[in-house]
């Protein structure tokens, strides 16, 4: 009696540890975020006391305050904590579903499909608004269905979906520079925003759509939180516990790729951040809980720590998908050196 | 017993019919170069009568027609030059490789190339055209290397699978760093960015010109491992036991692969996929017999590049569509369907 007592007495604090470890990292990870969007607002080419910026948040009308934080600063940090947010939970979405950390959406093509369609609607369609972002999910969900659609022989293979989606992608960004490349007003700031991501010249207007995305695909995704992290044990034992593996692959498909184009058509494929934040997540958390918020809070954190960098702690001015770019290039290289070194499959 | 009634007379004969056919082939080939360029020189942007072409390829400028005429005979030229270095790189790699999967632009070669010309040129103010090509070439061999070594690390040595995934890791890592290097340099992300796109209009002879030699060498080294590619496809144990010195055949050829992709980059930018697409079909055509592949992926890869230089030129009237973009749409698809039906192991 003792005995069993004692083994549930340690899976219950087992679980209990798990939780708390999980909730101090969320904890962590939001005051992270939230310190960083306060230093983006408070601190830029000039430092602009917290008071002034609480009235203006309040509604008052303060002199310069109003334009340098109200007009410049505060639209570029929400926008980047939405698409942070975004691309964290998508891109973990995905590596969950397809369990396979390269299979992220910024590298199987799909961030470069919403990109190509976005960047289509606005200089070839003379688009603007929330169409983009309809235009730019619809297309990120048909190159995700063609990239899937193309991988599918006797089953998806993780890898083959890989190779099937760089070729995808090789395709999309020349389509990108051509479209550029034909645009009236060329300038390297629209190219930069449509091939790397970019925050300059962001407005609150745009950040709308994106919330609205988030709280829907996100929500979506959260409510199939449990189902999710059953797929991480293979088909077959998901199915096992229960779980409509069929369904769930569909629902969680829409639903990261919703946010992943909703955000890519406000700021552009902003690089590796999708890849990054689930590997990253993954490593905070340990196995403590779902990756879904973690990864998002990551991937908030990352695009404002970046975009602060790209703009103030650099030598030069760049935009943050060229920070992000720098960040990943090399953890990509240094990943697929250690899948090979353990030979084991991703 | 069993010797006597083998049809060996009947292959040889078989051989030679085959051979009569790649030679029918090769002919084939050569006349649709022959077209292609004298497409290439009398299509463009621009309509040009016929006796305007025939006086601007005698050297007259006279007219608008003719002068258009003299600027599209260099460009040619280095279509066909570029076209041929890439097809027959190509072809080299997927042999050291044994690969289907290998391209200079999908194994992170070209993009090598160009990150070091563009670190060269933002950093250390190289201007001649030697300084450039040098730059390319190493910038080719170091990312070569880079992506073959982590490609072959752990089990099982260099797979098409790890070697692919490897390359296209390392070309968007490349390709990051060439923004992050350009980006703050106003004065020339424009030039920089043009040429990344990959493409051969603007060329004159004084740029052609200093790469010829690197070229020719390319060519040479290339065409001569014929032989040696010839063992390497039987496999390691097999090319060392009929006494090939494995790895030096590899280096060896590989070398000219690098010089093609290093000085064809170094003029042209980075164009991806010709090298994938070219020999693919050439084996179609002609077998797996490296002494004939290697030849008619060069011609071959001078055909495609010059056909969709001429193609990015007609559907975009009255701009013009960048070769790189062209091959890549070509290209993309083709890899895919690779990807897809070959017997591509560990896929």
């Amino acid at each position: 009696m003792t005995t069993v007592s004692s083994t549930l007495g340690r899976i219950v604090d087992g679980r209990q540890r798990r939780k708390s470890r999980w909730l101090f990292v969320i904890a962590v990870l939001l005051v992270l975020a939230a310190a960083i969007f306060a230093l983006t607002l408070v601190l830029g080419q000039s430092f602009t006391p917290p008071g002034d910026i609480l009235r203006m948040l309040l509604g008052e009308t303060v002199p310069g305050t109003s334009f340098t934080v109200g007009q410049l600063r505060l639209p570029r940090a929400v926008l980047a904590a939405l698409a942070g947010l975004s691309f964290g939970m998508g891109g973990v979405a995905f590596q969950i579903m397809l369990r396979n950390p390269l299979a992220s959406p910024d590298i199987i093509g799909i961030s470069s499909g919403a990109s190509a369609a976005a960047v289509f609607a606005i200089v070839v369609l003379s688009m603007n608004g929330p169409a983009v972002s309809v235009v730019a999910v619809v297309a990120g969900l048909g190159v995700a269905l063609m990239v899937y659609g193309l991988s599918f022989r006797n089953g998806v293979a993780g890898t083959r979906l890989i190779l099937v989606g760089i070729g995808v992608s090789a395709m999309l960004e020349s389509f990108i520079a051509y479209i550029l490349s034909q645009a009236p007003a060329w300038s390297l700031q629209e190219a930069m925003r449509w091939l790397t991501g970019s925050l300059n010249g962001a407005q609150l207007g745009q950040a709308l759509p994106l919330l609205v995305a988030l709280a829907l695909f996100g929500g979506l995704l959260l409510h199939k939180a449990r189902d999710l992290d059953a797929l991480r044990l293979g088909d077959d034992m998901a199915a096992a516990l229960g779980v409509r593996v069929g369904q769930t692959r569909v629902v969680v498909m829409i639903a990261a790729v919703g946010m992943i184009a909703s955000a890519t058509a406000a700021t552009g494929p902003i690089a590796f951040v999708a890849f990054l934040s689930g590997p990253i997540a993954a490593r905070i958390v340990g196995n403590s809980g779902s990756l879904l918020l973690p990864s998002a809070l990551v991937g908030a954190v990352l695009v404002l720590a970046g975009d602060y960098a790209g703009q103030f702690l650099l030598p030069s001015r760049y935009p943050v998908g060229v920070v992000t770019g720098a960040l990943g290039a090399p953890y990509l290289i240094f990943l697929i050196i250690r899948v090979n070194r353990s030979g084991g499959s991703l | 017993m069993k010797a006597d009634s083998l049809p060996t007379p009947r292959r040889w004969s078989a051989a030679g019919r085959s051979n009569r056919n790649r030679g029918l082939f090769l002919a084939g080939l050569l006349l649709v170069l022959g077209l292609l360029s004298a497409l290439s020189v009398g299509v463009g942007t621009r309509d040009v009568a016929l006796a305007d072409v025939l006086a601007g390829l005698g050297g007259r400028l006279d007219s608008i027609g003719q002068a258009a005429v003299a600027v599209r005979i260099p460009r040619t030229a280095l279509a066909l030059l570029a076209g041929a270095a890439l097809g027959l790189a190509g072809a080299i790699m997927q042999g050291v490789t044994r690969n289907p999967l290998a391209d200079p632009g999908i194994l992170g070669v070209n993009m090598g190339a160009s990150l070091a010309v563009v670190v060269g040129v933002a950093w250390f103010d190289i201007a001649s055209a030697q300084a450039y090509i040098w730059t390319a070439i190493l910038g080719a061999g170091g990312a070569a290397v880079f992506v073959y070594v982590i490609g072959s690390l752990g089990r099982g040595g260099a797979t098409p699978l790890k070697l692919a995934l490897a390359g296209a890791a390392t070309s968007v890592a490349f390709s990051s760093m060439v923004i992050a290097v350009v980006l703050p340099r106003n004065d020339i992300a424009g030039g920089i960015r043009s040429w990344q796109i990959g493409g051969v209009g603007g060329a004159t002879f004084e740029r052609i010109l200093p790469v010829l030699p690197f070229l020719a060498a390319g060519f040479a080294i290339g065409l001569l491992s014929a032989r040696k590619l010839n063992s390497l496809a039987l496999g390691d144990e097999l090319a060392a036991g009929l006494g090939e010195r494995v790895a030096l055949a590899r280096a060896v050829a590989s070398l000219g692969a690098i010089l093609l992709c290093g000085a064809t980059t170094a003029v042209c930018g980075p164009i991806g996929f010709l090298g994938l697409v070219v020999p693919h079909l050439s084996r179609l055509l002609v077998g797996v017999d490296h002494r004939w592949l290697l030849p008619f992926s060069a011609i071959g890869g001078a055909c495609l590049l010059l056909a969709a230089d001429i193609v990015g030129r007609i559907v975009a009237r009255p701009a013009e569509l960048d070769v790189g973009i062209v091959t890549a749409f070509i290209g993309a698809p083709f890899f895919i369907w690779i990807v897809r039906h070959q017997r591509v192991r560990e896929l």
